[in-house]
């Protein structure tokens, strides 16, 4: 079950992402998250789709999702260099003794705290999942009021990239 | 010239030269029927129940090539054509249905006859479109029946609300001549490096097979194929929805493989060492268990689907390409190196084939005083000349046909083989004689599966489609009632209908000709006098052997070279049921 990050440049249109969650659905694949937003030609969407399964499940994957009608164009990441980036915002109980600590926490993660309040930080970070996960582990979980992820999104390195 | 929505499309489909629109009015698509009313040109057939119209309309598409056109209203209207949508999705089948949608204020408030089509048929559809704005209409309609009759074929819903067909809301209309669609563009010639590494592997085999399927009819590829098969003088076998397209009469064709298949079929699959897949999908009636599918052999696809290939089973060499440009591309290379071709090793191969086919695996008892359902088929093969069109529902009448009518040409069989949906046969049959009004059009059928659709009976007499229906009466849902047998020690379970009706009766009420035979002698004259009465649907009642089993099967979990065969055990009259 290896890790894919699949980028997909979709028709900007109602009911486009509908199709790519009940392919998923409907064939048995796993999601693990999912971003989209339009591009910078309106008419079009970008989709991330992180998913695991055999070569021949993803094989299938990217197969599938080429077939349906609004998909226009899609690459499979991990099959080259690439950079992946999610961001994070979480929100920190903090007391007094506590603060400075959260505050250098944050820096250490390269976090920016973008409200406070006598008693709570929220934390924007952005980074590898991995770094991400780090950081919420670090931070003592009953402190956390709630977190909230955009899943990871990514781009390919060097002259390539997945365009009309 | 200004139209409105209404108008725009009938004269869309009227511009895309579509003859026959299937379908059932109901609130949401009043406009479009006043708008039908006031023409002509396209002619509207009214069936009994949505689903009817589904099924006419394919099966009026896969007797012709055309696409097949259906109209219903919103809400149940759209619902009772989802199983026939679905049916045509899974044979690949070229279909437009336009379904009715409440006005655009009220989508999604729950309004009276709402359902949200765009949604339920998304995974049962090639692609479906939601027309917001009439001005797009009539290039949605285009693209519809582009998206449905190019690449691998298949259904396309347009659901247009009814504010957008409003009479008095006219725009310029104008149907364009050709659509392009940036995300969408099938892939139709093979590539080059690819057919020259395949007809390399495929000159190169001691025990080579030509598996066709659905594909080659759906592509138009069947003279193609006879030709490739002719040069190649390799055996072929072919899915269930190929047959036809190769005439099963020629001494290289082994017959149809899979769970039903000839044993002749099945074991060459299994010992050859060279399958070359051609417009088939590895389905799994076909495969049998993957883990023991085909263990000696390297395998080239060809299919125009390129999510097809290495589905189920991995291929050595894989070809994404129309069938008959990429037969055309492979013949010259075929051509030219003809030579290669191991003689020595093919006359071997064929003769193990001769000897697998000396199994006679289709044989059956012709002693029996009751009625062979095979026997029947045969009788039927005899009296339409090889020659009919003939439809069918679905379970052991379907597969009787299938081993038993050798057909000779594509797009004769019309039968529902990936869904497998009971009640198609009728509908089917009536859309294929609406096609071709002057042929044999048969729909074989039993006497469960019929009485899905039997309300479509009225609309043969309304639209004067003389189908002659042959209903294998065996008072069970005979392949049920068959896995029971074989798989749960013949507990028969709601495999039987104390109940069924007087089918001559009810046939006459329906206003057609109802015959009810018994005897195996009365067969013949019967067939005869159903189809010499070529002005009246004949409903042909034929009391079958009740204990009959298709024969060979591979059963679940068993490979190609395990089929059970036709043990001979005196005359079914010994085997007594329920």
């Amino acid at each position: 079950m290896i890790r894919h990050i699949i980028s997909i440049l979709i028709e900007n249109e109602s009911g486009a992402l509908s199709r790519v969650a009940g392919l998923f659905s409907a064939r048995g694949y796993n999601i693990e998250s999912l971003t989209v937003a339009p591009t910078e030609d309106p008419s079009l969407s970008r989709m991330t789709l992180v998913t695991r399964g055999s070569e021949d499940i993803i094989e299938q994957i990217t197969k599938q999702l080429n077939k349906l009608i609004d998909v226009v164009k899609l690459i499979d990441l991990a099959e080259s260099n690439h950079i992946e980036r999610e961001l994070l915002l979480i929100k920190v109980k903090t007391s007094p003794e506590m603060r400075e600590e959260i505050r250098s926490l944050s820096d250490i993660f390269r976090g920016k705290i973008i409200d406070v309040t006598p008693t709570t930080y929220i934390i924007e970070m952005t980074g590898p999942s991995e770094k991400l996960d780090a950081f919420v582990a670090a931070i003592d979980p009953d402190s956390i009021i709630e977190t909230v992820r955009s899943g990871p999104t990514g781009i390919s390195r060097g002259e390539k990239g997945l365009h009309l | 010239m200004e139209l409105n929505g209404a108008q725009i499309v009938v004269q869309s489909l009227i511009d895309e030269g579509v003859e026959y629109i299937f379908g059932y009015p109901g609130g949401a698509v009043l406009h479009l029927y006043d708008a039908i009313f006031q023409q002509d040109e396209l002619k509207h057939i009214l069936v009994r129940h949505e689903q009817g119209a589904t099924h006419a309309a394919d099966g009026y598409a896969r007797a012709t090539g055309k696409p097949g056109v259906v109209l219903v209203t919103s809400g149940p209207g759209a619902t009772n054509a989802v199983t026939g949508i679905a049916t045509a999705y899974l044979d690949s089948i070229p279909m437009v249905v336009i379904s009715g949608q409440v006005s655009l204020p009220v989508i999604g408030s729950d309004a009276f006859q709402e359902v949200d089509m765009i949604g339920i048929t998304r995974p049962c559809v090639k692609h479906n479109f939601l027309v917001k704005d009439v001005t797009k209409l009539a290039e949605t309609i285009k693209k519809a029946f582009y998206v449905a009759t190019t690449g691998r074929p298949g259904p396309v819903v347009i659901d247009i609300p009814k504010d957008i067909t409003a009479p008095n809301i006219k725009v310029p209309y104008s149907y364009p001549q050709k659509v392009s669609i940036r995300s969408y563009n099938p892939v139709l010639v093979g590539h080059k490096g690819q057919i020259k590494k395949a007809v390399d592997l495929l000159l190169s085999a001691k025990k080579p097979i030509i598996y066709s399927g659905g594909g080659v009819v759906l592509g138009e590829a069947s003279s193609e194929l006879i030709e490739f098969t002719k040069t190649l003088g390799y055996p072929i076998t072919n899915t269930l929805m190929g047959l036809g397209s190769y005439p099963a009469t020629d001494n290289q064709f082994v017959g149809m493989l899979g769970m039903h298949g000839t044993y002749e079929a099945n074991m060459a699959m299994h010992e050859s060492d060279v399958i070359i897949a051609i417009g088939a999908r590895f389905d799994d009636r076909v495969t049998g268990k993957l883990d023991l599918f085909c263990p000696y052999a390297k395998i080239i696809h060809i299919d125009v689907d390129p999510a097809s290939i290495s589905k189920t089973v991995r291929v050595t060499i894989p070809i994404v390409g129309d069938v008959k440009p990429v037969l055309d591309q492979m013949m010259e290379l075929i051509k030219e190196n003809k030579n290669k071709i191991d003689g020595v090793a093919l006359a071997e191969w064929w003769n193990q084939i001769r000897q697998w086919q000396s199994v006679n695996c289709l044989e059956f008892d012709r002693s029996s005083p009751l009625i062979k359902p095979q026997y029947v088929i045969e009788q039927l093969y005899e009296v339409t000349k090889g020659d009919a069109y003939v439809t069918s529902d679905v379970g052991q009448h379907q597969m009787w046909v299938a081993q038993y009518y050798p057909f000779i040409k594509p797009r004769r069989w019309i039968n529902s083989g990936g869904l497998g949906t009971m009640g198609f046969g009728l509908p089917a049959a009536i859309g294929v004689k609406l096609a071709f009004p002057d042929a044999d059009v048969a729909c074989v059928t039993g006497e469960a599966s019929i009485q899905m659709c039997i309300q479509e009976l009225s609309t043969a007499l309304q639209y004067k489609t003389p189908v002659k229906i042959i209903n294998l009466n065996n008072r069970y849902m005979g392949m049920v009632r068959q896995w029971q047998e074989f798989s749960y020690e013949s507990r028969y379970s709601h495999s039987y209908m104390d109940t069924i009706p007087e089918f001559v009766k009810l046939a006459e009420a329906y206003g057609h000709v109802g015959i009810r035979i018994t005897k195996p002698e009365e067969v013949r004259p019967a067939l005869e006098q159903a189809f010499a009465l070529k002005d009246r649907t004949v409903f042909l009642d034929v009391m079958t052997d009740r204990t009959e089993n298709v024969y060979p099967m591979i059963e679940a979990g068993k490979g190609h070279h395990d089929m059970k065969l036709r043990v001979a055990t005196g005359t079914s009259t010994d085997r007594e049921l329920a």
